[in-house]
This record gives structure tokens, C-alpha cells and sequence, in this order.
């Protein structure tokens, strides 16, 4: 413990010292983001300087970024799934008809919710270009609308709609479909992540090139990994384990 | 008051750090691990931030307008998605230390020594 | 003119691709698909190395070119230092997944879906010219290699070694965000030869000296310099040995890496004039690493401790040439990295092999077992001889630079440091030898490691050690020899030092397009006469050690010197507890150390 308090108190004092150096609060006048902001409508007809700087001025770095939740989707299933080795697994999971919630008020809200939540989800990663949101956020949101199925009824319909495999496949495909309009940037335009496509009109749903194609590569990659890396967690539930019953 | 953000992005950080160096449960730590994170995210957004600008979408204001700076913006967005599936693989890490030593206690693991 | 982007784009379209299918490939079919990414990889890696020589390859993503100067979009600024780890990293993938094949099963393709995203993640690492994008693919090796670490879930130490990594180095990374956030502040952009050009055009005040302090501190935690260096025994002795080869031939060194390229990109503009006293401070931690990583590396009696906490000790050598900040020492150390990064991977190799064949990882179990293992026994003694830095290894050429280099700066003492690094090593690979293969030493210790099993494939042992794991190890080994070998390599590493350590042309290259003008080539080394006296030091010292730590359990002669270092190694050992919130504790000491001896030599 003292061994922290010493290094916690000489970094506390050093970090003050580094952050006063930081332009006061409110004052920031740093010229990059002023350049990508002034770029985008003109460049790209899109109207979300932040959704353009993530997917086109700096794509490599989302590239990235989709796939290192791509690598934590597939880790999580490599460390989740030793215990099938030496515990007894029900050959079913246990009471997997139970139903997840007690109060059906919260059953029917969460039946009422999961549609629209499907369209809200839908909504926001296709409009990422030209209001706040994107692949990222809509990919969450879609993620959502299938844990609502899970609320309203149980463990069951879960893995019905999401079976493993499939979801896999859809990170897969979403992963791999960034990386392929990537390269489609090296066939069609000259460079790897080049906006290829035609920019439209600002402000309509078609515009930003493939900015909106990527929105929806990354949203289904999203959508499954966390998906994965949830209803692995969520599998834990209904397993044996080692001297339980 | 100026430089509060930075001060509480200061001390979100040393305090996540007090909670994993004192932590008795897995859980828990990587909450902690999680407020460090979120100091980052202060630290980022309050780097970039400018008195009397907008959000950096034109959708509705002229592109002659001053915004925020929306590369921190992005930044952030991509570190928010990295912590957030280290913290995934964290967290089934502790699913599995509570099955294997019946414990989230991180005094209680002892296996490996020297 | 595509090669750089695709050396990072083919290993994501691989393992995109496995996930995708999953597992209607079957096992051999995912591990035709890693192996031949790797290798294309690697021959793309191999073509960047040649082609930039002794200039530099820029390379704008999404076609953004910068404007009047300022960079725009995300580049990869490629030079031969660069592109040569690059090269090393892939190359020692293809050795790993050859070597996975034998050693375990592996059901389904997620084996090969993490090795092909760690081996994106290094390579982008190793290329890339933007801050954040450095920070990204930093991210990816990273969380890569914790579900790597962890992959033998199925025992008890897997999961605490794996935490303790996962925790420690994201601490790390965020000491990096914290860096990255303040100089961008400051600097208001995000490539790296642009904010060398922002930086030294301004004065030098706290946050400058913070923002270096906590990127170099952030990137050291990944090359596990002391005190960060506690996750790295942990994690390699329960991850696979053949992603062991990988941890410790590339991954640990790309730490370093980052640090030399911010610094001469970067920083070094702003700092110049005080470079002398950073030199200090960095030789300092790397020789505390060095010593601390040797001794308790001779202090090992589970393998694979023994060679991570080897790595530790050359992780500290290397930090050493880093800190000369020196072209010299630059091209010392990148020799020394890639000949021992290659004779690590070999050792880790080998010790697979003993795995596979013995069941066993513990050294004093294993006395005697090795005795029907010759070739294998031959391998580690070649090992050995690496460590020890004889000719005509290419650990030899880089130790005898540095050495030459350490004189020439006026740290000639430090070179004690360096023998007596390389002799503990190759002291306790050498006692391996004698306990295992030939089956010397008290037969009376209990084994204190834990033991380790891999899980075999048929029931007992092999009868024989499988092609591919053997010729791996050996060719590695012969690649080490190689290295110091072939004429022209000591040329081409100084060239590509003189063009790495050039902060102000990389700049121009990078902003402005204008082509590096081309360097002379540098002069050939030759290591002189005392270069030789050293290594025979070290093979003398190494001897000794092995001796000595081999028998003194059961000696008479050495005891009060041997009680002394016994109980200062007992309490070593204590801190090495496993215990996650004490490593982190450390961790934060030594980030306020670091910042605290940045801040006074700098300012």
C-alpha cells in the first residue's frame, strides 16, 4: 500500500504539472480538427464532421478500432468455452423456459420495445453521415433489440434467434467487409480507404461516398460481436458446475 | 475553473488506480478499470472543447459556424469501443477465475509464485 | 505501391474470412489460411524492407495527401528499421503457427483468427507514421495477445497470468491515451512528423516533459522494463510455448521501438539540448532491468520463466542502446534485437519440444530426462552460446557495438552490465543443459514450480520429436548464426540507424514529399580486440553460473555470500506474487519515478 501512495501522490503531482501546460479550458484552437471540420461538407456532402473523420479521414484507425472488437468477440469465446472440457454440461441448459423477468410489466414493455428498437437501430446506423450516431452507436442499439427478446421471454428464445454460428458470421462478414471496401478503395480510387463511390447531395441519405456503406459494415459487426460476447456470458448461467448438484 | 476538467480527469484516474491496487473482487476491479478509462475520455473531450462552438454536425447549422474540434470526437469514439472489449475479455476472465478457485477475491488466486 | 496497407489489410481479411466460415474448414484448412497470410506477409514485409533501403516510404490512407504542409489523413512512413521488424515479426509468426501444429489441438479456427490479428496488429505497429494509429494497432496486438494468453483456459494459472497481463498493460495503454490527449493539446495534430515540427518550434514546459514521460512509461509497460516488467513472467509461463516465441521475439521489443520513434521523431527537436542527462535516466532503468531480469532468471526453475525473465534482462540491453540515443547505439541494438529476437524464438522452441516429448516444464523434474534428446539438447546449447554473445552470432556484433558505443559516450562501466547480463543467461540455459541432458546437480530438490501439463494428444509420450517442431528451432538458430554472419549486414543496419535516428528529414519526407537524400553507406564493423576478451568474460561468468547455482544447495563453501543473496533473491521473489493490485501498485511507483527523473533531466 505505501508503495502506491508514494508512486500515487508523485504521479498525481506530475500529471497537475503536465496538465496545466493544456490550453485553459474553452480555448482550444487546434488546427487539425478545424481543417477536417471545414472539409466535409465540401468534399464529402455529408453533414456529420465526426462520422467523416472517423470513416474517411481517419479509416484506418476505425478499421482498426472494428477490429479489436472483433478480436475481443472471439477471445471471449476462446476463454469461455474451457469448462465444457472437465464439467458436466446439462445436455440442456437448465430451466431454460423460465422466463428471464417475474413482473409482466416489464415482459410486455420489453415485447412492446424490441421492434421499434430494431428500426431505431436501423435508423441510426444508416443516418451516421449526417446526424449524430453511426455504425458503432446503431450497432449497439441493434444488439439491444435482440436482449430485449431475451427479457420478455427467456434463455431459450435467445439462442433460437441468435445462434452462434450465425452471429460469427455476421461479425465475420461485418469485419471483413470494411477491410474489403478498403481494398475496393485500392481498385477503384488509388488509395487503401478512398472514398470511391459518388458523393451525392449533402443532407440526403445517399451522399459521403462510402461512408454510409461503412456505417452499416460496422453496425453489423458491432451488432454481432457484442452479441457473442454477451450471450456467452449469459450462457454461464445455465451450466453445471463442477460439485453443484 | 478552467482547469477543473483536467483536474477531475486527474483524479479519476488515480482513484481507479486506488480501487485496483486495493481491490478484493474481480468485478470490482475492473469497474476500477473502467473510471481510468473514463478519465481518458474527459481528458480527450475537454482537450478539444471551445467556448461558444457547436457540435461539429452541419445538418442544421452553416458550415461557417465554429465547432468542437470533432477529431477527439472521434478519438474518443475509438477508445471507447477499445476499453470496452478489454473490459469484456476481462470480465470473462473473472467468470472463469470464479469457477475455477471459487473466488473473485484477487488475494485468493495465488497460483503463480516467483 | 500497395504493399504497405496490404501487409495490415491480408492478415484482417484472413481472420474476418475464418470467422465467417468458421468451422466448415476443418482445422487444416484454417491453418493452410494463416500460414499463408503470414507468408505473404511476410514477403510483402521482406519487399518494403528492400525497397526502402536507405530512404523512407510514405504512404497516405484514403488518398488524403497533406496540404500546404499539414497532414490530413493517417500515413504509414516506412523505413528499413521498420520494415526489418516488421519482417521479424512475420517471419517469426510463420515459425509459430509450424510450431502450434504438433503441439496442441485446436478445435475450431479461433487459434488462427487471434494469431493472424496479432500478426496485423504488430505489423501496423510497426509502420505506422500517426500517433493515434500507432495507439490503435498498439491496441490490437494487445488485446490479441491476452486471449492468446489465456488460451489454455482449462488451467487454474492461465486465468490469473492472462489477468495480470490484461490489466497491467491496459493501465499501459491508457498512460499512452493520457500522452496522446496532452500532445495533442499542444500540438493540435496527431502525426508524428508534424508534432515533431509543432514542438520544436515552441518552448519546452511540464506538459511536454509529461507528455513523454507518460507515452515512453505507457510503451514500456508493454516492453516490460522495470518496474513494469511484473505480467510478463506470468503471461508467458501460461500462455502456448509457440505464442511464446512470438511474445518474446516481437512483441517485447516493439515497446522500445515506439519509444525510439517518438523520440527521434518527435521529442528529440524539442529536447536537444538536454539529451545528455535522458541518457542517463534511460541507461539507469535499463541496466536495473537487465541485472534484475538476469538474476531472477537464474533463479528460475520453471522454463519458461527462466527465458521470459531472460527477455527482461535483454529488454533492459536493449533499452540500453536505445538510451545512448545514438545512431550508433540504435544499429547495435537492432542487430542485438533481431539476433536474439530469432535465438529467443528458437529457445521457446526448443523448449516446446521438451513439452511435447517430456510432458514436463519444470527444470528440476526434468533432471535426466533429456538423455535420450541430443539434437534437442544441441539446440539449447546453441541457445546458450547466443545468450552468451560469442562469435559468430549476431548477438556478438550488437553487444560489441553497443559496448564500442557505451565508451564512446563515456559509460564505459555500463558494460560490466552487459557481460554480466549476458553471463547469468546463458549461465542458467547452460545449467538447463547440465541438470536436464546430462543430469548433473542434487537430486534431492523439490521442484518449485508449479507443474505445467500440456494436454496430450495420444496417452504417454512421443517417441519422437515431430519435423515440424524441430526444423523451426533449428532454422531460427541458424538464422541467429546468420545474422552475424553474412557480410553487409552491420552496413545496412548502421545505414538504416543513421536514417531512423534523422528526425528533421523524416519530417520533410513525411509533409512535404521530398525524398531523403541518399546516405552515404555506412562503414563495416568489425569487432575489435577487446570485443572478443568481453564474450570470453561472459562465457567464463556464464560457466561459473551455472556451476554455482547448480550445486550451492548442497555446498559448504559459498554460504554466507550465498545466505545473503539468497534472502535479497527470496524477497525478489516475494514481490513476484501473482497478486494483480501489487503489480499495478508498482506500476504507478514507476510511473512517478520515471516522470519524476524525466523532469529533472529535461528541464
Amino acid at each position: 500500500m505505501s508503495v502506491f501512495g508514494l508512486g500515487a501522490a508523485g504521479t498525481a503531482a506530475l500529471l497537475v504539472w503536465g496538465l496545466a501546460g493544456l490550453p485553459s479550458f474553452g480555448d482550444f484552437e487546434g488546427a487539425y480538427g478545424q481543417l477536417l471540420a471545414h472539409l466535409t461538407v465540401p468534399e464529402r456532402h455529408a453533414t456529420s464532421a465526426v462520422a467523416v473523420s472517423t470513416f474517411d479521414f481517419r479509416g484506418l484507425d476505425t478499421l482498426g478500432e472494428e477490429f479489436i472488437l472483433f478480436t475481443a468477440a472471439v477471445g471471449v469465446l476462446v476463454l469461455l468455452r474451457g469448462q465444457r472440457a472437465d464439467e458436466t454440461v446439462a445436455a440442456e441448459p437448465m430451466h431454460p423456459r423460465r422466463p428471464t423477468a417475474d413482473s409482466r410489466t416489464l415482459r410486455s414493455i420489453a415485447t412492446a420495445l424490441a421492434a421499434p428498437v430494431l428500426v431505431l437501430g436501423a435508423y441510426v446506423v444508416s443516418h451516421g453521415h449526417l446526424t449524430p450516431g453511426g455504425g458503432f452507436q446503431g450497432g449497439v442499439i441493434l444488439m439491444t433489440a435482440f436482449l430485449l427478446v431475451y427479457l420478455a421471454g427467456s434463455h431459450l428464445h435467445l439462442a433460437a434467434i441468435r445462434p452462434l454460428s450465425a452471429m460469427e458470421g455476421a461479425e465475420g462478414v461485418g469485419a471483413a467487409g470494411f477491410a474489403l471496401i478498403g481494398v475496393g478503395g485500392i481498385i477503384l480510387a488509388g488509395a487503401f480507404l478512398e472514398n470511391f463511390l459518388g458523393f451525392g447531395t449533402t443532407g440526403n441519405l445517399v451522399s459521403g461516398g462510402v461512408v454510409p456503406l461503412l456505417n452499416v459494415s460496422v453496425g453489423i459487426e458491432v451488432m454481432g460481436a457484442i452479441l457473442v460476447i454477451v450471450g456467452e456470458l449469459l450462457d454461464q448461467r445455465f451450466l453445471v458446475r463442477k460439485g453443484d448438484r | 475553473m478552467s482547469f477543473l476538467p483536467y483536474a477531475v480527469a486527474a483524479w479519476l484516474f488515480l482513484v481507479g488506480l486506488y480501487g485496483i491496487v486495493t481491490s478484493r473482487n474481480l468485478i470490482h476491479l475492473v469497474v476500477c478499470l473502467t473510471v481510468v478509462q473514463s478519465s481518458t475520455y474527459v481528458l480527450l473531450l475537454a482537450v478539444g472543447y471551445r467556448e461558444g462552438a457547436a457540435a461539429p454536425i452541419y445538418a442544421d447549422i452553416p458550415t461557417s459556424r465554429p465547432v468542437v474540434d470533432p477529431v477527439v470526437a472521434t478519438l474518443t469514439l475509438t477508445d471507447v469501443v477499445v476499453e470496452a472489449t478489454v473490459a469484456a475479455l476481462l470480465l470473462s476472465l473473472a467468470v472463469q477465475a470464479h469457477r475455477r478457485f471459487g473466488t473473485l477475491d484477487p488475494d485468493e488466486l495465488g497460483a503463480l509464485r516467483g | 505501391m500497395e504493399t504497405a496497407p496490404l501487409a495490415v489489410a491480408i492478415p484482417l481479411l484472413g481472420a474476418g474470412g475464418l470467422a465467417a466460415v468458421a468451422t466448415r474448414l476443418g482445422r487444416a484448412g484454417a491453418e493452410a489460411v494463416a500460414l499463408a497470410a503470414a507468408v505473404a506477409v511476410t514477403a510483402l514485409c521482406v519487399a518494403l524492407l528492400v525497397r526502402t533501403g536507405s530512404g523512407l516510404e510514405v504512404y497516405w490512407f484514403g488518398g488524403w495527401e497533406p496540404r500546404a504542409g499539414t497532414a490530413i489523413g493517417v500515413s504509414f512512413a516506412v523505413d528499413a528499421i521498420g520494415a526489418g521488424l516488421a519482417t521479424l515479426v512475420s517471419a517469426l509468426m510463420i515459425a509459430a503457427l509450424v510450431v502450434m501444429w504438433r503441439y496442441r489441438e485446436t478445435e475450431a479456427p479461433h487459434f488462427q483468427i487471434l494469431m493472424l490479428l496479432f500478426l496485423a496488429g504488430m505489423v501496423g505497429f510497426c509502420l505506422s507514421g500517426d500517433l493515434f494509429n500507432l495507439f490503435v494497432f498498439f491496441e490490437l496486438m494487445s488485446v490479441a495477445a491476452f486471449a492468446l494468453a489465456g488460451f489454455k483456459v482449462e488451467e487454474d494459472e492461465a486465468v490469473e497470468g492472462s489477468l495480470n497481463f490484461a490489466v497491467t498493460n491496459t493501465i499501459g495503454s491508457f498512460l499512452v491515451l493520457t500522452g496522446i490527449a496532452l500532445v495533442y493539446g499542444r500540438t493540435g495534430t496527431l502525426n508524428l512528423a508534424q508534432m515533431g515540427g509543432a514542438l520544436e518550434a515552441h518552448s519546452v514546459d511540464g506538459l511536454v516533459v509529461m507528455a513523454f514521460a507518460l507515452l515512453a512509461a505507457g510503451f514500456l509497460v508493454k516492453a516490460a522494463v522495470v518496474p513494469f516488467h511484473f505480467w510478463l513472467a506470468d503471461a508467458y509461463a501460461v500462455a502456448p510455448t509457440p505464442v511464446c516465441l512470438l511474445f518474446a521475439g516481437a512483441m517485447s521489443e516493439l515497446g522500445l521501438y515506439a519509444v525510439a520513434r517518438i523520440w527521434f521523431d518527435c521529442f528529440a527537436g524539442a529536447f536537444g539540448p538536454e539529451a545528455d542527462s535522458l541518457r542517463l535516466v534511460l541507461i539507469v532503468a535499463g541496466s536495473l532491468t537487465a541485472l534484475l531480469g538476469a538474476g531472477m532468471c537464474l533463479a528460475q526453475d520453471h522454463l519458461k520463466r527462466l527465458l521470459a525473465f531472460a527477455t527482461i534482462a535483454y529488454v533492459g540491453v536493449f533499452l540500453i542502446g536505445l538510451g545512448l540515443l545514438t545512431a550508433e547505439g540504435i544499429a547495435g541494438a537492432a542487430i542485438y534485437v533481431v539476433a536474439d529476437g530469432l535465438g529467443k524464438a528458437a529457445l521457446f522452441a526448443t523448449v516446446a519440444i521438451i513439452q511435447h516429448r517430456r510432458r514436463r516444464v519444470s527444470e528440476l523434474a526434468l533432471r535426466g530426462q533429456g538423455r535420450a534428446l541430443p539434437f534437442t539438447g544441441a539446440l539449447l546449447a546453441l541457445g546458450a552460446l547466443s545468450f552468451a554473445a560469442l562469435p559468430p552470432f549476431g548477438t556478438f556484433l550488437g553487444k560489441s557495438m553497443l559496448e564500442d558505443e557505451l565508451v564512446a559516450t563515456g559509460y564505459g562501466a555500463v558494460i560490466a552490465v552487459l557481460i554480466a547480463t549476458s553471463a547469468l543467461t546463458a549461465g542458467a540455459v547452460l545449467r538447463v543443459i547440465a541438470r536436464v541432458f546430462l543430469g548433473w546437480g542434487p537430486a534431492a530438490d523439490r521442484p518449485r514450480a508449479t507443474e505445467e501439463e500440456t494436454k496430450p494428444e495420444e496417452e504417454g509420450a512421443p517417441d519422437s520429436t515431430p519435423a515440424v517442431m524441430f526444423v523451426p528451432a533449428a532454422l531460427l538458430l541458424a538464422a541467429a548464426l546468420a545474422i552475424g554472419l553474412i557480410p553487409g549486414t552491420t552496413e545496412a543496419f548502421r545505414t538504416a540507424a543513421e536514417r531512423f535516428v534523422d528526425g528533421p528529414a523524416y519530417g520533410r519526407a513525411v509533409l512535404d514529399g521530398v525524398s531523403p537524400t541518399g546516405l552515404a553507406t555506412a562503414s563495416s564493423y568489425s569487432a575489435p580486440a577487446h570485443s572478443y576478451l568481453y564474450a570470453a568474460l561472459g562465457l567464463l561468468g556464464a560457466a561459473c553460473a551455472a556451476a554455482i547455482s547448480l550445486f550451492v544447495p548442497g555446498g559448504r563453501w559459498l554460504r554466507t555470500p550465498a545466505r545473503l543473496l539468497g534472502s535479497a533473491g527470496t524477497a525478489l521473489r516475494g514481490l513476484h506474487s501473482g497478486h494483480v493490485g501489487d503489480y499495478v501498485a508498482w506500476l504507478v511507483l514507476g510511473v512517478a519515478l520515471l516522470g519524476g527523473s524525466f523532469a529533472l533531466a529535461l528541464t
